[in-house]
């Protein structure tokens, strides 16, 4: 008897094995489909948002999450292979930034440091340890290049080691570029890309808007090599070399996505430091105005000689008063020059005017110490600092035209897009992701430290931003090409670096 | 009997199925009738559980019943969206034990010793769903004196104090993305034992003829209120360790009050059917509510469970004196509604079938055997209410279970 309860108990945990949940539809890699587009050789194209980029830099953890990276893993699940990012082992401390020849040329990335009293970004202490004379000379899948524009994809020399003192040539590139006259584009295609992603041209005018407009607007001027790094990219000069890129990479029947430029006007670097933000006593109030008295009276004096409009003085009109929400004081050279009568083109900036996000730990300091000397009261800011109607004009359209342009190219090829563009406005009333949760194009506080998705630079995205924009592209490839990819979750991606110290 | 015992004890962590935490393994002759019992006396002290009432009508002056099972559950998680899987197997051994000492002819007292309430649920540390849970942990052994009077051939009343002794242990990441300086995600544990608490149980059976009786039972609710437990941070990142310190926790967790109402028939000398209702209250349960001794922000992760009802059935077939031959299933609702439905406790409707069986050694000493398979109903749900940031972050997918639970126990009655 004994023996059958043993041989009973023998049955029963037979029996328990064969009791596994199963569900009606269990999540395997055949689940999922690649659709119309083949991943076996996936390449991205683009400058930092494709790179990795954020908080200033480059670095080896923060590499990981570039979103090319992140698709890379999806498109494994459906017969992609392998990719390959630049090497970052040599950035053993993990801050980015890089020597050339022992010499610090960039910065490491940033922290915000909360052991201060007022805590802000700076760069994180340590030294750099990569340094760009240490060539890989290999291709790579992620080909995006920090800061390039859409003609340096194409241009040769651009990772050549000689040109990066004079601004030739990029300290990233020159760390991977097969020869010193390779190109990006060139590089790429050693890859024999199935699938690629193209996101480049932001550079073509964000590099303008960053310098607050200090560069010049090259509409007009056909030659690329004759720019200065801030310059705004001709719009023929950019459709050409956009098609230049699209049909070399499609010149083998791959397949991809490419996306568009988002507005300045909804990125933090520009959307966070008010126009307004100088309190003022009483007193400080009363002996600016009188310190502007005079330049008030010229504008009078101009406007009843007819040099400038009524419309014109009052706008140049410097009034201060006791309290908070003073505007600060910016040289707008767009103003009618009064440099005869002595008048320097000064007024109180508007809520149309963007100050740069550098801005805010600039505003406020002295010149040379001197109490009286105060940047953005009493000594306007400079050109670099904001971007006044004009130049938010400028970008506006080139913006507009390149994203016209990359969209008709796109639809040559029957090429999916990803409008960055349309995304990126709508970050700036919330997003709200399938979780629940509400994004936003805020710039870091703490206080928002699971919503924001924008790094300590303020222009680039974080981790979690940059899964939001591979979940972006994801969901277009899906639509496009009927592929079934599975989603990631941003909320599980890191959003800045927060250190007690630094 | 003695060896027995200990290595039960020795092995005491239980582990859950059914609904919420509560763990419907109370005694191997009864579970084999799909856990019927409220209106059963099958010479078994078993019946001090199911109704302390029915004590008095045992034939036996002293009824002994020990029993324990090994309880296998597992449950699978998936999301096709994201590609999530994960899965948790699970191992416990709940166990019970019975006396009764019939004291007179109309009077019985007996001790009752098992863990209705229980729960081991362990995920991979940082899963996909692990800012709601990482591992929990949670245990409760009720003691149970009791006393049963019989007022006629027809009616009897029973009831007693129930001590219970619990602990838990319950780990979580603190959101979905923190991590310290070298990437390891930031976690909390709380732990408190030697949590104790009192509630009661009382029931009267009516035996209208002698082939019928009918019971009913009330189980009372217990609080468990876990005072000074710890709480341990780790894995925080430098400038979170001002804000997180590890600290001392109270929390209160209900362990609800339970009615059973039922009948049993005796068609023959060899048959009889059982069939019980039992109404769980379980809409006490809230929130899971952590207040932290310090300036820890407290915890609030709402539960909102409903009361939900059990229904079950079960037969006996007793060839002769040597053998008895039990089945029976059972339809459990789950507490959780719609919404709530978080992966500490990631269980769905079920139905239970049980079978089993006893083999009278001699007279005195029999051998019970008993088996319980529960099937859960596949089940997509979610869990709205992680606050992060300030919104309200969902976390969904597919779960599905399998318990499996082989029992053995033995009868001494003399």
């Amino acid at each position: 008897m004994k023996n059958k309860f043993i041989y009973l108990a023998v049955v029963a945990v037979l029996g328990l094995t064969a009791c596994e949940p199963e569900f009606e539809n269990e999540v395997t890699n055949g689940s999922y489909s690649a659709g119309e587009a083949d991943f076996t050789s996936y390449v991205a194209i683009g400058n930092s948002l494709t790179s990795g980029y954020m908080d200033g830099t480059v670095s080896r953890i923060n590499q990981t999450y570039s979103f090319p990276n992140t698709l890379a893993k999806q498109f494994a699940l459906v017969g992609g292979g392998a990719f390959e990012q630049p090497s970052y082992e040599d950035d053993v401390n993990n801050t980015g930034g890089f020597l050339l020849g022992g010499t610090q040329i960039t910065s490491t990335r940033l922290v915000l440091n909360v052991g201060k009293p007022v805590p802000g970004p700076e760069p994180i202490k340590g030294t750099p340890t990569m340094d760009i004379s240490k060539f890989q000379a290999k291709a790579y899948n992620n080909m995006g290049v920090p800061g390039a524009k859409s003609f340096h994809v194409l241009a040769a020399g651009y990772g050549n080691i000689a040109g990066v003192a004079i601004g030739k040539a990029n300290p990233y590139f020159v760390r991977h570029a097969t020869s010193p006259t390779a190109t990006i584009l060139g590089d790429a295609m050693t890859k024999a890309p199935t699938f690629f992603t193209n996101w480049i041209g932001n550079m073509d005018v964000l590099a303008y808007a960053t310098s607050g407009g200090a560069g010049v607007n090259q509409l007009g001027n056909l030659n690329p090599a004759s720019y200065g790094p801030d310059d705004i990219t001709d719009p023929n000069v950019f459709a050409s070399a956009y098609s230049t890129i699209i049909n070399t990479l499609t010149s083998g029947g791959a397949k991809g996505v490419v996306a568009t430029i988002p507005n300045v006007t909804s990125i933090p670097y520009f959307t966070t430091v008010p126009y307004n933000p100088v309190p003022l006593d009483a007193a400080t109030a009363g002996a600016l105005n009188q310190g502007f008295a005079q330049y008030n009276g010229g504008l009078q004096l101009a406007k009843n000689g007819g040099l400038i409009t009524a419309e014109e003085a009052a706008k140049r009109t410097i009034v201060f008063k006791a309290g908070a929400g003073n505007a600060v004081t910016i040289v707008d050279e767009s103003l009618t020059d009064l440099g005869a009568l002595g008048l320097p083109s000064y007024r109180q900036a508007t809520k149309d005017d963007l100050l740069v996000l550098p801005a805010s730990s600039f505003i406020g300091t002295t010149v040379g110490g001197n109490p009286l000397q105060i940047n953005g009261v009493s000594v306007p800011l400079a050109d670099k600092w904001v971007l006044i109607p004009s130049e938010i004009s400028a970008i506006a359209t080139a913006t507009t035209t390149f994203n016209a342009t990359i969209k008709a190219i796109a639809a040559s090829k029957g090429l999916a897009v990803a409008d960055m563009n349309a995304i990126m406005q709508q970050l700036v009333t919330g997003l709200k992701t399938d979780d629940g949760q509400i994004y936003t194009a805020n710039y870091f506080s703490v206080a928002s430290l699971s919503t924001v998705l924008f790094s300590l630079d303020g222009i680039h995205p974080n981790a979690r931003g940059y899964a939001v924009v591979a979940n972006e592209v994801i969901k277009v490839i899906n639509n496009h090409y009927k592929s079934k990819l599975p989603m990631v979750v941003a909320g599980n991606y890191p959003g800045a670096t927060i250190v007690a110290s630094n | 009997m003695r060896k027995l015992l200990s290595l039960t004890m020795m092995a005491l962590a239980t582990s859950a199925f059914a609904g919420g935490y509560r763990v419907s393994l109370q005694g191997q002759k009864q579970l084999a009738m799909g856990h019927t019992g409220v209106a059963v006396v099958n010479s078994s002290a078993e019946v001090l559980f199911f109704n302390p009432s029915g004590a008095v009508f045992l034939e036996d002056k002293f009824s002994f019943s020990l029993g324990g099972n090994g309880l296998f559950a597992k449950t699978k998680f998936q999301n096709e969206a994201y590609n999530w899987k994960a899965s948790t197997d699970n191992f416990g051994t709940p166990f019970s034990f019975y006396a009764a000492y019939k004291a007179t002819d109309w009077l019985s007292v007996g001790l009752a010793v098992y863990t209705p309430y229980g729960s081991t649920v362990e995920w991979d540390k940082d899963w996909q769903g692990s800012h709601l849970v990482n591992n929990i942990e949670l245990e409760a052994i009720y003691f149970q004196p009791t006393i049963s009077v019989k007022v006629s051939e027809e009616f009897s009343v029973g009831a007693g104090p129930i001590y219970v002794s619990g602990k838990v242990n319950f780990n979580r990441n603190i959101d979905r993305s923190l991590a310290n300086e070298a990437g390891q995600r930031s976690d909390v544990t709380i732990d408190a034992s030697g949590v104790t608490a009192w509630g009661w149980t009382a029931g009267f059976m009516f035996n209208p003829t002698k082939k019928i009786r009918l019971g009913v039972n009330y189980r009372s609710e217990i609080t468990m209120e876990a005072r000074d437990g710890d709480a341990t941070f780790h894995d925080l990142p430098t400038f979170l360790q001002g804000t997180y310190t590890n600290t001392k926790f109270n929390a209160d967790l209900p362990l609800p009050a339970e009615i059973v109402a039922g009948f049993s028939i005796q068609f023959s000398d060899k048959w009889l059917v059982a069939v019980d209702y039992n109404r769980a209250m379980w809409h006490k349960y809230e929130a899971l509510v952590v207040d932290f001794k310090n300036a820890t922000p407290t915890s609030v992760n709402p539960r909102n469970y409903k009361d939900s009802s059990t229904y079950r059935i079960g037969t006996q077939f007793k060839p002769n004196n040597k053998f008895a031959f039990r089945a029976g299933m059972y339809f459990d609702e789950s507490p959780v509604q719609d919404g709530y439905f978080a992966p500490e406790t990631p269980r769905n409707d079920s139905t239970g079938f049980t079978g089993g069986a006893t083999y009278q050694v001699t007279k005195n000493l029999g051998i019970d055997v008993s088996f319980l398979y529960l099937h859960f109903k596949e089940t997509t749900n979610s869990y709205n209410y992680f606050n992060e940031g300030g919104n309200l972050i969902k976390f969904e997918g597919t779960y599905k279970n399998v318990v499996f639970s082989p029992g053995v126990g033995v009868t001494y009655n003399f």
